[in-house]
C-alpha cells in the first residue's frame, strides 16, 4: 500500500475522494484553505470556493438533498456565518453523506478569535468528530459519510491548527464509487415549516440518543490500558501531547467521537482508574460531561482554557516537570511584525489615510488589516468580516447624533465585499447614511494564500467564468457617487478622499490595482500595465527628512550617515514612495523608460 | 527516541522547501516522521518556522522548550528568537545573515549586534555563511540547500539518498546548482 507525508488538510482532501464525495464548497480561511485547494486536483469531484461560509453550507446541503456525499470546509469564524444554515439542516437531516469541516485556530495564529467550535456540535445537535493527525484525518472523514448515512444527520469534522498543518505519513486508499439516492421529492421530510420541523426536532432528540449508544462501540474512540494509577480523557492534537509527556504510564481513553459523547465507555474506562486528568484545549467540554456524570476529574484547574496546548504544558501542569532552557539576553531580539508587502496596492490608500484628520476607518479582515499597524495606524476598529462598511454606518450615526464632525470611512477588500459586504452597504444606501467606503480590489483574495474570488474572473478549478463588475454592483445598490482609482497615484488617491470626505451621500472607491505577488495572467498585464524599473535614492536630494519611511514600506530602509536607502533585491517599482518624497529624491532607475 | 529539528528563518528564506525536503530524506532513512508549519504570514515579512520530528513513532508534531536536538537557523536574530527551544547540549547552525525588520527598517529599533558571540558563549554553535556561499555559487536563493546539506552532515543519514530527493524536488533547471550547494554545505 502506498503511503505519503500529508498535512491534516491534504488528507482531508483524499479522504473526500476515497470517500466517494462528489461535491465540495467552501470560503478560504486559515487553517482550512488547502482542503479545498487539494480536492479540487480531483477531476471527480466537482469544487468551487463560495462566495462565504454560510453559502458553501447552504450548497451542499442542496447537495445532500438531492442524495449525493458533499463536503464544505471553513475556519472556526466561518462557522459563525454559517450556523444558521447549519441548525435547521441538523432538523431536516441529511440524504447524501454530508461533512462540515470546522478548523478552529487555538492560539489565534492566524484569526480574530480562539472560539472552540466544540460547543456548536452541542447547540445545533450536530455528531462531532475529531482527528488527532493525518492519518486519522483521512480515515475518521471515510467513516464520517457512513454515519452520516446511517443516521441522515451531517457530521461536524473538528480539525485544529496544529492538525491541520502538521504533516504525518498516510496510507492511502482506493476511492469509492459514488453511489447516488434516485431523488423524489419529499415534502415533510425536507421543507422545513414548524409543522414539519416540530417533528423533526422530537426525531432529531431520539436520533442523538441512537447515536450516543453507538459511539458507546464505535471504533473511533481507543482505550490504551497500561497502569491503574493516571487515565487521560482526551482527544484530537491533545492525545498526542498527553502521549509524548505521559509514554505508558498512563492509560487513555482517547475520544475520537467527541459529541455525543460515549458514556458507557467513559465510564468504564474510568472505574479503573485512580486518578483521571482530562486533557483538552480550550474549552472545558469533556471535562463537565465528566463532572455531570460524577467523576472525579483535573482538567481546568491546571490546564488553561486560553491558547493553544503543547507538550510544555501538560508536562509542567501535570507533572510538576520545568524544562531546562537556554536563556539570554531580550534585549537582543527585536520582533518581526508582519507588513504589507513592497508594491502592495493598500499601501497608498493607508498613507493618505493616515495624514487624514477627523476620520474614523472601520477596517476589515484581509491583508489590509495590516493598515492598523506601525507606521501607518490608520484604523480605528476591526470586527469580523464584513463589519466595515456596517460599523462604519453605525459611527455615522453616533456622530450624527453627538454633534462631533467627523467622517466614518469603512475600508474592505474585494473578496470581504462579496462575503458580506454587499448587505452592509445596501445597510447604508436604504438608509440613506453617508458614511464612505472604500473598496480595495487587489484582484485576489490574498491573505490566505491567492484564491480566486467573484471579482477575478476565475473559478477554483481555473475555469474562466464572467468576472463581477464592483462598479456596477455598488451602483445597483443604490450607491451614485462611484469611482474607480489606482491605489498607486497618490494624487488620485487624495482627490477621490476630499470628494468622498465632503459628500452627504453614499460614496465608494474602488481602488483597482493587482496585489504585488498576484501571477498576473495576459490580460492582466495589458490591464495593469507596469511601468519597467525599479526605483533609488538620489543622494545629492536626500535630505534625510524620514518622508519616505513614513508609507512602512519593507524595501525602504534608514541610515543616520547615509539617508533612505532602498533594497534592489526586493523594490518592485509602484513609485510610492517617489510620490511621498518631498525633495524629489526618489527616482527611477535606468533607462528603461 | 524522538529527535528534533527546528528550522527557523524570515519568509522567503526557502525554510519550509528545505523541511520537506528533511522529512523526504527522514521517511527515507525509514523513520516515522512528523513536520509542522507555522503558515499564514510568510509572505509578509514575518518569521517562520518549521518544526521537524523523527523517530520509531512521533506523537507530538510540536517541539517544546529545551528539547530541540538541532536549530538551524537561516537569519542571525531569528536564532536568537529560538534558542530557547535548543536543548542545551544540542547544536545550532547559524546563517549569520541579517534581514531587517520593519522596526528596524524604520528607524525605530537597532539591528543588534554580538548576536553570534552571545550564542557561542551559551551553546555549541556551528556558523555557516549560507547567503555568502550562495551567492558564490550564483544564487543567494540556493542558501537554504546549503545549511541542509551541513544539517545533513550532523544527521548522517545511511540509507537516505540526498541527490535523488533533491533531484526529485527541485525545478529541473535549478538542480544542478542545488546539487552544488548542498555538496558546499556538506563539506563546509
Ligand atoms: C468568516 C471568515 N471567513 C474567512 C476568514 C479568513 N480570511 C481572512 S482575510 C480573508 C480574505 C481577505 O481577502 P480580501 O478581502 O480580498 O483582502 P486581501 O487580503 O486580498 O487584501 C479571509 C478569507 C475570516 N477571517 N473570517
Amino acid at each position: 500500500m502506498k503511503t505519503e507525508l500529508l498535512s491534516g488538510n491534504e488528507a482531508v482532501a483524499r479522504g473526500a475522494y476515497e470517500a466517494g464525495v462528489t461535491v465540495a464548497s467552501a470560503y478560504p480561511g486559515t487553517p482550512s484553505t488547502e482542503i479545498l485547494e487539494n480536492i479540487a486536483q480531483y477531476k471527480e469531484i466537482y469544487s468551487e470556493w463560495a462566495p462565504n461560509e454560510k453559502v458553501s453550507l447552504e450548497m451542499v446541503a442542496g447537495t445532500s438533498i438531492a442524495g449525493a456525499r458533499s463536503i464544505c470546509a471553513m475556519k472556526h469564524v466561518g462557522l459563525n456565518v454559517a450556523a444558521d444554515p447549519m441548525f435547521t439542516f441538523a432538523y431536516i437531516g441529511t440524504e447524501g453523506g454530508c461533512v462540515i469541516v470546522t478548523a478552529d485556530d487555538p492560539g489565534l495564529h492566524s484569526s480574530q478569535n480562539e472560539q472552540d467550535n466544540r460547543y456548536y456540535a452541542r447547540h445545533a445537535k450536530i455528531p462531532m468528530i475529531e482527528p488527532s493527525d493525518s492519518q486519522e484525518a483521512k480515515d475518521f472523514l471515510i467513516k464520517a459519510y457512513e454515519i452520516s448515512e446511517k443516521f441522515k444527520i451531517p457530521v461536524l469534522f473538528r480539525m485544529t491548527t496544529r492538525v491541520c498543518h502538521s504533516k504525518g505519513m498516510v496510507t492511502l486508499g482506493e476511492r469509492k464509487e459514488p453511489s447516488f439516492k434516485k431523488y423524489k421529492r419529499n415534502i415533510s421530510a425536507f421543507v422545513s415549516t414548524p409543522a414539519n420541523n416540530r417533528i423533526h426536532h422530537s426525531q432529531l432528540e431520539k436520533k442523538l440518543k441512537e447515536i450516543e449508544e453507538y459511539n458507546n462501540s464505535c471504533s473511533l474512540n481507543k482505550i490504551e490500558l497500561n497502569s491503574g494509577e493516571i487515565g487521560i480523557i482526551t482527544s484530537g492534537i491533545s492525545y498526542q501531547y498527553s502521549k509524548e509527556v505521559f509514554g505508558n504510564d498512563a492509560s487513555y481513553l482517547k475520544i475520537g467521537f467527541t459529541f455525543p459523547l460515549p458514556r458507557d465507555t467513559i465510564l468504564n474506562f474510568s472505574k479503573k482508574m485512580k486518578k483521571i486528568y482530562v486533557v483538552e484545549e480550550n474549552e472545558p467540554i469533556i471535562e463537565n460531561y465528566c463532572r455531570m456524570l460524577g467523576l472525579d476529574v483535573t482538567g481546568k484547574e491546571k490546564i488553561p482554557v486560553e491558547g493553544e496546548l503543547n507538550p510544555d504544558i501538560v508536562e509542567e501542569k501535570l507533572l510538576n516537570i520545568k524544562n531546562e532552557f537556554i536563556k539570554i539576553n531580550e534585549e537582543k531580539i527585536v520582533s518581526r511584525p508582519p507588513t504589507l508587502c513592497s508594491g502592495c496596492p493598500h499601501r497608498g490608500i493607508f498613507y493618505e489615510l493616515s495624514k487624514r484628520k477627523n476620520v474614523a476607518i472601520s477596517g476589515d479582515i484581509g491583508c489590509y488589516t495590516l493598515g492598523s499597524t506601525e507606521p501607518l495606524n490608520a484604523m480605528d476598529t476591526i470586527i469580523c468580516m464584513g463589519a466595515s462598511i456596517s460599523a462604519a454606518h453605525g459611527f455615522s450615526k453616533a456622530f450624527e447624533k453627538s454633534n462631533q464632525k467627523i467622517k466614518a470611512i469603512g475600508v474592505i477588500g474585494d473578496s470581504t465585499f462579496f462575503h458580506s459586504g454587499i448587505t452592509s452597504l445596501l445597510d447604508i444606501t436604504y438608509n440613506r447614511g453617508n458614511a464612505a467606503v472604500i473598496i480595495l480590489d487587489n484582484r485576489i483574495t490574498a491573505m490566505t494564500g491567492h484564491q480566486e474570488n467573484p471579482g477575478t474572473g476565475y473559478t477554483l478549478k481555473g475555469t474562466e467564468t464572467p468576472e463581477v463588475n464592483i462598479e456596477n454592483l455598488v451602483k445597483a445598490l443604490g450607491v451614485k457617487n462611484v469611482e474607480t482609482i489606482n491605489p498607486n497615484n497618490l494624487k488620485q488617491v487624495n482627490e477621490a478622499l476630499d470628494r468622498a470626505i465632503e459628500s452627504d451621500e453614499p460614496y465608494v472607491i474602488i481602488t483597482k490595482w493587482p496585489c504585488a505577488l498576484k501571477k498576473l495572467k495576459e490580460e492582466e498585464k495589458e490591464n495593469f500595465k507596469k511601468i519597467p524599473g525599479i526605483f533609488k535614492v538620489n543622494r545629492e536630494k536626500c535630505r534625510k527628512c524620514k518622508m519616505c519611511l513614513k508609507a512602512g514600506c519593507p524595501s525602504i530602509s534608514f541610515d543616520e550617515n547615509i539617508g533612505s536607502i532602498i533594497d534592489e533585491d526586493t523594490c518592485v517599482g509602484c513609485s510610492v514612495c517617489a510620490q511621498i518624497c518631498p525633495f524629489d529624491a526618489i527616482e527611477r532607475e535606468g533607462d528603461q523608460l | 527516541m524522538t529527535r528534533s529539528i527546528l528550522l527557523v528563518g524570515v519568509g522567503g528564506q526557502g525554510i519550509i522547501l528545505t523541511s520537506k525536503i528533511l522529512a523526504k530524506a527522514l521517511i527515507n532513512e525509514g523513520f516515522d516522521v512528523k513536520m509542522s508549519e507555522v503558515h499564514g504570514m510568510a509572505q509578509r515579512g514575518g518569521s517562520v518556522t518549521t518544526q521537524v520530528r523523527y523517530g520509531e513513532k512521533v506523537f507530538s508534531p510540536i517541539i517544546g522548550k529545551g528539547k530541540a536536538d538541532i536549530l538551524v537557523a537561516f537569519e542571525e536574530m531569528e536564532a536568537m528568537r529560538y534558542i530557547e527551544f535548543l536543548n542545551p547540549e544540542g547544536v545550532l547552525i547559524v546563517n549569520p545573515h541579517r534581514i531587517h525588520s520593519a522596526p528596524i527598517s524604520r528607524g525605530a529599533s537597532k539591528y543588534p549586534d554580538g548576536i553570534i558571540d552571545e550564542l557561542k558563549n551559551k551553546v555549541n554553535t556551528v556558523v555557516i555563511n549560507a547567503s555568502e556561499e550562495a551567492k558564490k555559487i550564483g544564487n543567494i536563493r540556493v542558501q537554504n540547500i546549503i545549511l541542509l546539506g551541513k544539517l545533513a552532515k550532523f544527521l548522517n543519514l545511511k540509507k537516505a539518498n540526498w541527490d535523488d530527493i533533491l533531484k526529485n524536488n527541485i525545478k529541473e533547471k535549478y538542480i544542478d546548482i542545488n546539487l552544488k550547494a548542498f555538496e558546499t554545505g556538506l563539506n563546509f
